[in-house]
């Protein structure tokens, strides 16, 4: 027979096991970070059930995708088209722009950073922690992405990746509330910090002293202090700068530049910290005075 | 000794609940989201007590953070807790009439859905809306037919 009175009791016991259990899992991951090694292999394991959950909504888009007009198809190209030659355009002087600031960082003997790899991803769309602004992508550490990697897109950016599996990732996006992005006002150089607020479209800088000199409009610029992101790509533009009354700092707000609800593809990027210079003969010439380069 | 029947079929239910979980739907909709691992455990709990209980809850209650990418353990416990009040008063809510019962799987997914929160809060600071407290109304709509089902798929392959 089923025991009757002995249940209580051992429900209780084992409820105290859970709670214990769970608690100590709790802290151990979000506040120590435990687990990510084990975390990366459970993931592995459930993946095919995000897989699974991501089929429905490829196969919808599919079918939109196929049942588009040979007149809206034609008008998208011509845009693209268009779009296209602009920006070629505008890449004619990009590579000798490049060159000669690869050469003006050289006179100054400061390091350069250039991004090494750039993978494609594209978004899983499947159902994530309410609490957290996260998404997935499909890549994993069998392409190589790691914990810490900075994530892009076209417009700025995205976030990092927190979590990953085999074949899948999770990004933090960068406006999550534990988020947080080193930047630097590209008007005027100010050293700044961008919090997430937990709010998709906002972060928020906190402080920073009444008088500093931004303002609104300001457009935020990765400075690449963090170390995670590489320096120079933008993050957000400054919606609103108030000073309160009687408060020592003020309350600025930004708009991260990113649509961060209608994200699709996003550029994983590997960084490589380059030697000082690729050209030995200019890297000898400027470790000496200046005067010796002029006297061959 | 109880033959432990069916199991492959109990853990179907569970992995469509999990399934059912992170399927992506529209952003309008994703407050009204019934919570489908808490029914589904609710009614194992309700109708084989001495075989789906705290342990299970945990177990499942694990996948489901792995799969939501939250703090591992939050929905663990969640799910515990309330599944120890549920497996204690089985008999009680085995004896309800349907709209009473799903009453009740209300007043459980409040507690759920409140311990979820307490511990984000605790963790990260999260503010909520009252948005939030939407999918409590459709997991109570939807408790009857989740029964019903679930009653079935238990007479037809005599799950014990």
């Amino acid at each position: 027979m089923k025991p009757i009175f002995v249940t209580s009791t051992a429900l209780q016991v084992r409820l105290c096991f859970a709670i214990f259990a769970s608690l100590i899992l709790i802290v151990f991951d979000s506040k120590f970070d435990s687990f990510v090694n084990i975390r990366m292999y459970f993931n592995t394991g459930v993946a095919p059930l995000i897989y699974a959950a991501n089929i429905p909504g490829e196969m919808l888009q599919g079918v939109s995708q196929n049942v588009s007009t040979r007149q809206d198809l034609q008008t998208r190209v011509k845009e693209q088209e268009k779009k296209l030659f602009l920006q070629q355009t505008q890449l004619l002087q990009f590579s000798h722009l490049k060159k000669e600031n690869q050469r003006l960082r050289a006179l100054l003997n400061s390091p350069m950073q250039e991004d090494s790899r750039k993978l494609v991803a594209e978004l899983v769309t499947v159902n994530l922690d309410p609490f957290a602004l996260q998404i997935m992508v499909n890549k994993g550490t069998s392409d190589g992405v790691y914990i810490g990697q900075p994530v892009l897109n076209e417009q700025g950016v995205v976030g990092q990746v927190v979590d990953v599996s085999a074949t899948l990732s999770r990004i933090l996006l960068i406006s999550d509330i534990t988020h947080a992005v080193p930047v630097r006002v590209q008007r005027n150089d100010i050293r700044v910090l961008a919090n997430g607020s937990g709010e998709l479209n906002e972060l928020s800088l906190p402080y920073v002293p009444q008088n500093t000199d931004i303002q609104k409009g300001d457009i935020l610029v990765t400075s690449g202090l963090g170390g995670v992101f590489p320096e120079g790509y933008p993050v957000a533009t400054v919606t609103s700068f108030t000073s309160p009354m009687g408060d020592a700092y003020a309350q600025v707000s930004a708009k991260p530049i990113v649509a961060l609800e209608r994200l699709r593809y996003v550029l994983l990027v590997w960084q490589q910290e380059q030697p000082l210079l690729q050209n030995p003969s200019i890297q000898k010439d400027s470790s000496k005075p200046t005067t010796d380069k002029a006297e061959p | 000794m109880i033959p432990m029947r069916g199991r492959s079929k109990l853990l179907l239910t569970f992995f469509i609940a999990l399934f059912l979980s992170i399927l992506p739907i529209p952003e309008v909709l994703e407050n009204f989201r019934p919570h489908w691992l808490l029914l589904v455990l609710i009614y194992w709990c309700m109708a084989l007590p001495y075989r789906v209980s705290i342990g299970y809850a945990w177990g499942v209650g694990l996948l489901l953070d792995l799969l939501l990418g939250a703090p591992l353990g939050v929905r663990s416990l969640a799910l515990a807790v309330v599944v120890y009040i549920v497996s204690l008063n089985h008999r009680v809510i085995r004896n309800l009439s349907l709209w009473q019962q799903a009453l009740a799987v209300g007043l459980f997914t409040m507690l759920y859905k409140l311990i979820i929160f307490w511990v984000e809060q605790i963790l990260f600071d999260v503010a909520i809306t009252p948005m939030y407290l939407w999918s409590i109304l459709t997991t109570m709509l939807i408790w009857p037919w989740i029964f019903l089902i679930l009653r079935k798929i238990r007479r037809q392959f005599t799950i014990k």
